[in-house]
């Protein structure tokens, strides 16, 4: 198996700078919100085990806020450009790769950057400039690119031999399934067909994937058992944050007409979108535990409890992460989801209000939460206008998986394990023909 | 609370007017401003409220965003109102996008309504019998100088079926104007009510929230025609009681419907019959294709004679009774907050927390409640029975259709998701490659070039795929418009108040 790590090259950007880059980036696309994935900058087609990737210009309207709320003066924070993705394996074998395919563009791009000299060494500058995040989410860890693209390739396959079998279709599932695997078993040793067996696991990632269990597991205990140590701090901390809750100000005026056009023609031209959204932290050091925890607690449930195609209820998120800026000043959040923006907060709203609520209520001017978990988001235009403002345009998008959803590739992947197994039962096999 | 004033909200939000089996929609341009206000504030606009004996005709008027600008109703009042009712259906290509309105439904192509060229505001008139009579009576005064009539969109009765030959109308949402219901927090059955605030604009509505529109300062409004706001009696509340409408005209290829279902039956008429109804989830009685069943349904009484609404999904995980791309499957999933009707705390948080894992089928739809719209269209063209529509057309047969129009208080949030989302989306669901059968595009989606398909799920057996599913409808035409109160009538007929609201 095959895990999926992701990079984020972050580099301050000259305000004078920022349109000739915006320029630059534009560049990439065939049109605003459609990239040509084989561009000259960085032709994503080449990448072949990258699944997603962005270029954003970090440039929040937002700022002033704090100010304006809390009376807060903070010199302006830097613009930033970021370019970030998300591929299969580890960031030692994919910088090479990207380097091989993509150095003059690169250069080209950074070199608008802070900081990059034209004789830089790029593979150094980049590694200097990445920026992890505090938290990070895999709709299903271990499902590779090469894996997304054989397995659409043999759903199409069995389609297309369905239908021009006659009489196929109408048999049992046994028989179609017996009938199915040894269509396949033939078009793979045609060579017309290929499924690559799984990579072994890396030994490192095996232990720190058991290390993420056993710390869940200790969190869980340790946490039920001290309960009655820390159960008067925790009182405590409940009270201040339900008086932050009570004083802390809301701002989500409705965004400007023009910045919702704007940010909407980037969206819909396929059934995947990406979103990019900044804000500043509420300030204070309670503030800033409380998103450390939180962070630390998703990124951690995201490593165990949540690496197979499920956020909580929420089925439609092939990548996201929270990523600190500014010495944990601000945040940026980066996610791909399926469908239109409307359904990405909708389900938002409705399915994962709560997850929403316990990180970025802590952001400056979030609609008003009680107990970190509720209201919140549940304040649906106020919510829904906060995000939009705190929205990004991402400049330039890439997804290797065009026209399919985390779905797709979640039923594509049993179909596949359906093929792979003989002697399914009466029941697995009707059950496996109804994906078909 | 005092008592529910139904003599300010213009009828259609409350009846549909099955018996007024005559109407025309006639979509207008405000030649003179001044004109059109005097005849605005004479016109016989019916209301919500309950007559006996019924009323034999209807008069309802609704502005789109440059209608009420060309009223003079000021630029900060307008302001007020969404982006999407500002913008209009013909905005942006990315609504047209979300829409579906692309290829030859692109606005572009539209015989009304196109970019640019919104009407100013649509004039609705109803009768049981003499239409014309009642357009003369409508039509008279100030009227002929104050429009210029862009397009009449006439319309016919075909007996409560829309021109595929399927009974229609059959579900709708039931708003709680006596807001008697208090707003669930979340719900784990589905409900077939709808807080008020889904319909008309000042209420709260299923997030129990108010939706937002346009609130003036009093000065606004020196003689007093508007209620105050309910939820910040400082101000006037322009929206009250006001509600948006949705037209849409939806051209149907109706030989192509049925001669592509009677290729894809070889000919035999049963099999023909029962493609449709698996395309459309109903019969063309309208019976559905699940039994009712399950425990009662709040918000749904069947009358008896008439087709069921008494049914979800939920007997139906696998989508054998009813295909899960079905119209009225996707156009109402008939779902609740929470997935799998989860009763108690413990089994509640942990549905929300997606443990355990549900099945790979459930739990892909967002929550039915918050996406309803009170549908009020009306069909037009000659009907045409399905065995005749088997027959080649005469050539330049006029077309027919349905002049689709709803009503909601939340135009993204309502039509545009459930047209986008629901009906349009190819991955409803879990289905891929698919679109609605009636209403699809079948416009290639990203890397996805054919969306033409139609499965139908059957028990132990390979799905059967109908593939090449034609498009059977284009849109030809279409507007956003606001559909105000009688008092925000009688306001923008005193001049709307250019001198605004600052």
């Amino acid at each position: 198996m095959t895990p999926q790590s992701s990079f984020m090259v972050l580099a301050t950007l000259p305000r004078s700078r920022v349109t000739p880059m915006r320029e630059l980036l534009a560049t990439m696309n065939l049109a605003p919100g459609v990239v040509n994935p084989d561009n000259s900058l960085v032709p994503f087609r080449k990448l072949e085990n990258l699944h997603f990737a962005r270029f954003v210009v970090l440039d929040d309207q937002t700022t002033g806020d704090i100010e304006a709320l809390y009376g807060i003066a903070r010199p302006a924070p830097p613009v930033y450009l970021a370019f970030l993705g998300d591929f299969d394996g580890s960031y030692d074998a994919f910088l090479p790769v990207l380097l091989k395919h993509a150095s003059p563009g690169l250069r080209q791009i950074f070199s608008l950057c802070d900081g990059f000299a034209p004789d830089a060494d790029l593979h150094a500058w980049i590694v200097s400039h990445e920026q992890g995040p505090a938290a990070y989410y895999c709709n299903w860890v271990g499902r590779t690119v090469e894996q997304t693209r054989q397995e659409e390739c043999l759903r199409l396959a069995l389609r297309g031999y369905l239908s021009v079998t006659p009489g196929l279709a109408d048999r049992s599932p046994g028989e179609i399934h017996r009938a199915l695997r040894a269509f396949v078993e033939k078009e793979t040793s045609a060579g017309r067909l290929k499924l690559t067996s799984p990579a072994p696991t890396p030994l490192g990632w095996a232990l720190r994937h058991a290390l993420d269990w056993v710390a869940l597991t200790l969190l869980i205990v340790l946490g039920v058992l001290t309960l009655p140590v820390t159960i008067a701090p925790l009182l405590l901390a409940a009270w201040k944050l339900r008086s932050l809750e009570n004083t802390d100000p809301e701002f989500s005026p409705r965004p400007d007409p023009q910045w919702a056009v704007n940010l909407a023609t980037l969206e819909d031209h396929d059934v995947t979108n990406q979103f990019s959204a900044m804000g500043t932290l509420k300030p204070g050091w309670f503030r800033s535990a409380i998103v450390s925890a939180v962070l630390y607690i998703i990124d951690l449930a995201a490593r165990t409890i949540y690496t197979k195609g499920l956020l909580a209820r929420v089925h439609t998120i092939h990548f996201a992460r929270w990523v600190y800026l500014d010495n944990r000043q601000r945040m940026y959040f980066a996610s791909n989801y399926d469908g239109s923006l409307e359904a990405y907060m909708d389900d938002f709203i409705n399915k994962v209000g709560f997850g929403l609520n316990v990180v970025f209520s802590n952001g400056v001017g979030y609609p008003r939460t009680e107990w970190l978990l509720l209201k919140g988001s549940k304040n649906e235009q106020k919510f829904k206008y906060h995000l939009r403002r705190h929205q990004l345009p991402t400049e330039v998008w890439y997804d290797a998986h065009a026209g399919l959803t985390a779905f797709d590739l979640h039923r594509n992947s049993r179909i596949r394990a359906g093929v792979e197994k003989s002697g399914l039962s009466e029941p697995q096999c009707r059950e496996w023909v109804a994906l078909l | 609370m005092t008592p529910f004033d139904y003599s300010d909200v213009q009828g259609l939000a409350a009846y549909g007017y099955a018996k007024l089996v005559e109407a025309r929609f006639c979509l207008l341009r405000i030649r003179d401003a001044a004109a059109a206000r005097a005849w605005i504030a004479s016109a016989p606009v019916s209301t919500a409220e309950r007559r006996q004996p019924p009323p034999e005709t209807a008069l309802h008027i609704a502005f789109t965003a440059q209608g009420l600008r060309a009223m003079g109703v000021a630029e900060s009042t307008i302001a007020g109102f969404s982006d999407e009712f500002l913008q209009g259906v013909a905005g942006p290509a990315s609504r047209s996008r979300r829409l579906g309105d692309t290829g030859a439904s692109d606005p572009a192509r539209w015989l009304w309504g196109g970019p640019g060229q919104p009407p100013d505001l649509v004039v609705m008139l109803y009768a049981k019998a003499k239409l014309e009579a009642w357009t003369q009576v409508v039509q008279s005064g100030p009227w002929s100088d104050a429009f210029d009539v862009l397009t009449t969109l006439e319309t016919s009765d075909m007996g409560g079926h829309e021109p595929f030959g399927f009974a229609d109308g059959i579900s709708q949402p039931a708003f709680d104007w006596e807001r008697q219901r208090p707003v669930p927090g979340t719900t784990t059955a589905y409900d077939n009510r709808g807080a008020l605030g889904e319909l008309l604009l000042g209420y709260p509505n299923e997030y129990n929230k108010y939706t937002d529109r346009p609130l003036l300062e009093p000065a606004a409004d020196p003689a007093g025609d508007l209620l105050p706001a309910d939820d910040d009696p400082a101000r006037k509340d322009f929206g009250r009681n006001g509600t948006y409408l949705v037209l849409r005209q939806l051209e149907q290829d109706v030989r192509g419907f049925w001669q592509y279902l009677d290729q894809a039956a070889e000919g035999n008429a049963r099999q023909r019959y029962r493609l449709g109804a698996a395309m459309v989830g109903r019969t063309v009685d309208g019976d559905p294709l699940i039994p009712p069943s399950g425990p009662a349904i709040a918000g749904v009484t069947d009358k008896p004679g008439q087709p069921s609404n008494a049914f979800t999904y939920d007997q139906d995980p696998q989508g054998v009774q009813c295909p899960f791309g079905a119209h009225i499957r996707r156009a109402n999933p008939r779902n609740a907050d929470l997935f799998g009707h989860p009763g108690g705390v413990i089994a509640g948080l942990a549905s929300r927390l997606g443990i355990p894992r549900p099945r790979l089928h459930d739990d892909l739809m967002a929550s039915t409640r918050f996406h309803r719209v009170l549908r009020r269209g009306r069909e037009y063209g000659v009907s045409i029975t399905p065995e005749e529509a088997l027959k080649p057309g005469p050539p330049g047969a006029a077309p027919r259709g349905l002049h689709f129009a709803c009503l909601c208080a939340n135009i993204l949030r309502q039509f545009e998701f459930v047209q986008n989302a629901w009906l349009m989306s190819t991955k409803f669901d879990g289905l891929t490659d698919e679109s609605d059968p009636l209403l699809g595009n079948r416009a290639p989606v990203g890397d996805c070039p054919v969306t033409g398909y139609f499965s139908i799920p059957r028990e132990g057996k390979l799905p059967r795929r109908l593939s090449s599913v034609p498009q059977f409808i284009t849109v030809r035409g279409g507007a956003y418009f606001f559909m105000p109160s009688l008092r925000a009538l009688r306001y923008m007929a005193r001049g709307g108040r250019s001198s605004s609201a600052q």
